[in-house]
């Protein structure tokens, strides 16, 4: 009895050591996380003047807004001077629809391959599978053919094209997945009463949807957003996504490199995915592992 | 006839998708593959040269450098990503005051663009006004901190924001697997008098097993396909000292009209990619039977 009395003490200390060193690791790790935000943020605050003679880790003296207002709608990207704003509606314009079909799409076609299966549905499921995993940069030599053909190169409706299509496998994926952990009796009893295959699909697949289209809809317009190489590789001027713009922005060898307008430029264009992020956090992680191919 | 429709009703939606798929996914890679055999240079050219284009590919320094990178990037981002994306979900499992809102900082990265992820480190980086300066400032005056100006550490700059922005999701998903552990087996083992260290070393995180290889595939896919993230933080340089292969393929084929090796250097990282996903999605997929 003595001996967990003496013990006792002994190890409540030795406890609160461990849980001091662990949150000074948590503490640091978020330190790590949250400093480059702080630097973009701070450093989009500044004029040149401050941020030639102060420190990066410096507060900026005062809130000033200019660098962002500048890179909205005056900064020079390629010929034009008109600002990040005509490239952040090419994004809105080109995510919006391409984020609708590829979630339809996937959701009619996870629904069909899980609830109604066919002869060879699974190797038809591991074919679109496989093209979550392809790299794109074997698909974009053709693409861009495929894109001039059909007469819609350099525009956003080719983007949206694009997208839509590889978007599709994840879309899918995720969709199928979640299908398959709905009971099956609730289809094979509705079959029974007479309804047929959109009936099913709009009386009660879909009611049970909204988790997983919340899901699909945050993970394809953040990947689409973000998106970088089919921008630059089927866009060029007037017609680029806004990540592309904002890459020609910040590496323009021209004129004196206006730092805050670059850390400007990089918050609006990531603000979207950001608010996103912020907004619906939860579902997010959701879709992050979502994506990791677990049942 | 109604009653046949219906029959094939559920093919006939699957269809636009799997059509959309073997066209755009499968057709163009044999597309792909048939111009890497080509001597398209500037424009596609269809006469057949044979395995030349490859020849060519494995003759060039530029695409040597590529793939050593790929190697040690891919190597060292996988394995430094894996191993604090662990350590902080073992971490935040310990029953942490304020665990959604430390978790929400440490996965914001994963929301942003690899293109402003790059820009951001870039600044942070600068040789002339970035964290040199700022620890220089501070009286540490040999401190350097150049790795994007220089063609040995530039690589290693690239591994330090691929993690900064990947480390998160690693945390998310080996968090998601510890919470669903069996409780019963830890309980029963502190009651046998296992230390928590031992626990989480002997039977947590071996029991983690499927967890680590999703963590390693999703991450090597990252990996192979990385390519903005050069864009914006090295551009590829110094020279071509921190090239990978994405960056490789679009140089070649959309700006020094080298078409036919860009294709053939894409179906390298493709066959790259098939090696480790066809095994690892087999066995997902056969795996899933039996649930």
């Amino acid at each position: 009895m003595s001996d967990t009395t003496t013990f006792a003490p002994a190890q409540t200390r030795s406890n609160a050591w461990l849980r001091l060193s662990l949150w000074v690791v948590l503490f640091v790790f978020a330190i790590w996380f949250l400093l480059p935000a702080y630097v973009v943020v701070g450093t989009s605050l500044k004029d040149l003047a401050e941020i030639r003679g102060g420190s990066l880790l410096s507060l900026p003296h005062e809130l000033n807004f200019t660098a962002w207002s500048h890179a909205w709608s005056k900064a020079c990207i390629g010929v034009t001077c008109e600002g990040l704003e005509p490239y952040f509606w090419n994004s809105v314009i080109m995510a919006i629809p391409s984020v609708i079909l590829s979630t339809l799409l996937g959701a009619l076609t996870g629904y069909a391959l899980t609830k109604w299966k066919f002869r060879g549905a699974n190797i038809v499921f591991a074919l679109i599978l496989f093209g979550c995993f392809v790299p794109f940069q074997v698909v974009i030599l053709p693409m861009a053919q495929t894109l001039g053909l059909i007469g819609i190169t350099n525009t956003v409706y080719g983007l949206i094209l694009v997208h839509t299509v590889y978007g599709l496998a994840f879309t899918t994926l995720f969709f199928r997945n979640y299908y398959v952990s709905i009971p099956d009796e609730l289809v094979r009893a509705a079959t029974i009463d007479g309804a047929g295959f959109f009936t099913i699909f709009r009386r009660i697949i879909l009611p049970l949807s909204p988790p997983i289209i919340v899901v699909s809809v945050i993970w394809q317009f953040t990947q689409i957003w973000n998106d970088f190489l089919f921008g630059a590789s089927f866009t060029t001027g007037g017609a680029q996504p806004i990540t592309v713009a904002m890459n020609n922005l910040v590496n323009t060898t021209t004129g004196v490199k206006q730092y805050n307008v670059d850390m400007a430029a990089a918050l609006i264009t990531a603000a979207p995915t950001l608010l996103v992020y912020i907004a619906a956090g939860r579902y997010f992680v959701r879709g992050l592992t979502a994506g990791s191919v677990k049942g | 006839m109604t009653d046949r429709i219906a029959r094939v009703l559920p093919q006939i939606v699957v269809a636009p998708s799997f059509a959309l798929i073997l066209f755009f996914v499968y057709g163009f890679i044999v597309w792909t593959g048939y111009i890497s055999l080509t001597k398209s240079k500037m424009l596609p050219n269809y006469t057949v040269i044979g395995l030349r284009p490859y020849e060519r590919l494995f003759q060039m320094d530029r695409w040597t450098v590529a793939l050593e990178n790929l190697f040690i990037f891919g190597f060292l981002f996988i394995f430094v990503a894996i191993v604090i994306g662990c350590l902080l979900a073992i971490l935040l499992d310990q029953k942490i005051r304020a665990e959604g809102f430390i978790r929400t900082i440490y996965l914001y990265p994963m929301a942003i663009s690899f293109i402003i992820t790059g820009t951001a480190w870039k600044w942070i980086m600068n040789p002339s006004l970035g964290l040199e300066t700022v620890i220089r400032g501070w009286g540490w005056e040999s401190f350097s901190f150049g790795w994007t100006n220089s063609e040995t550490l530039a690589v290693y700059a690239l591994v330090m924001a691929a993690v900064w922005q990947s480390a998160g999701f690693v945390m998310a998903l080996f968090l998601s697997a510890l919470r669903s552990v069996d409780q019963d087996i830890i309980k029963a083992a502190s009651l046998d008098g296992a230390s928590p260290w031992k626990i989480y070393l002997r039977i947590i995180l071996p029991s983690m097993r499927p967890v680590f290889m999703s963590a390693v595939v999703i991450l090597a896919h990252l990996a192979i396909k990385s390519f903005d993230l050069v864009v914006a933080l090295t551009g590829g340089g110094p020279g071509y000292s921190s090239t990978l292969p994405a960056n490789f393929m679009y140089e070649m084929t959309f700006r020094r009209n080298e078409i036919a090796v860009g294709a053939a250097s894409a179906m390298v990282m493709l066959a790259t990619v098939a090696a480790i996903m066809v095994p690892y999605l087999y066995s997902e997929l056969r795996g899933k039977k039996h649930v």
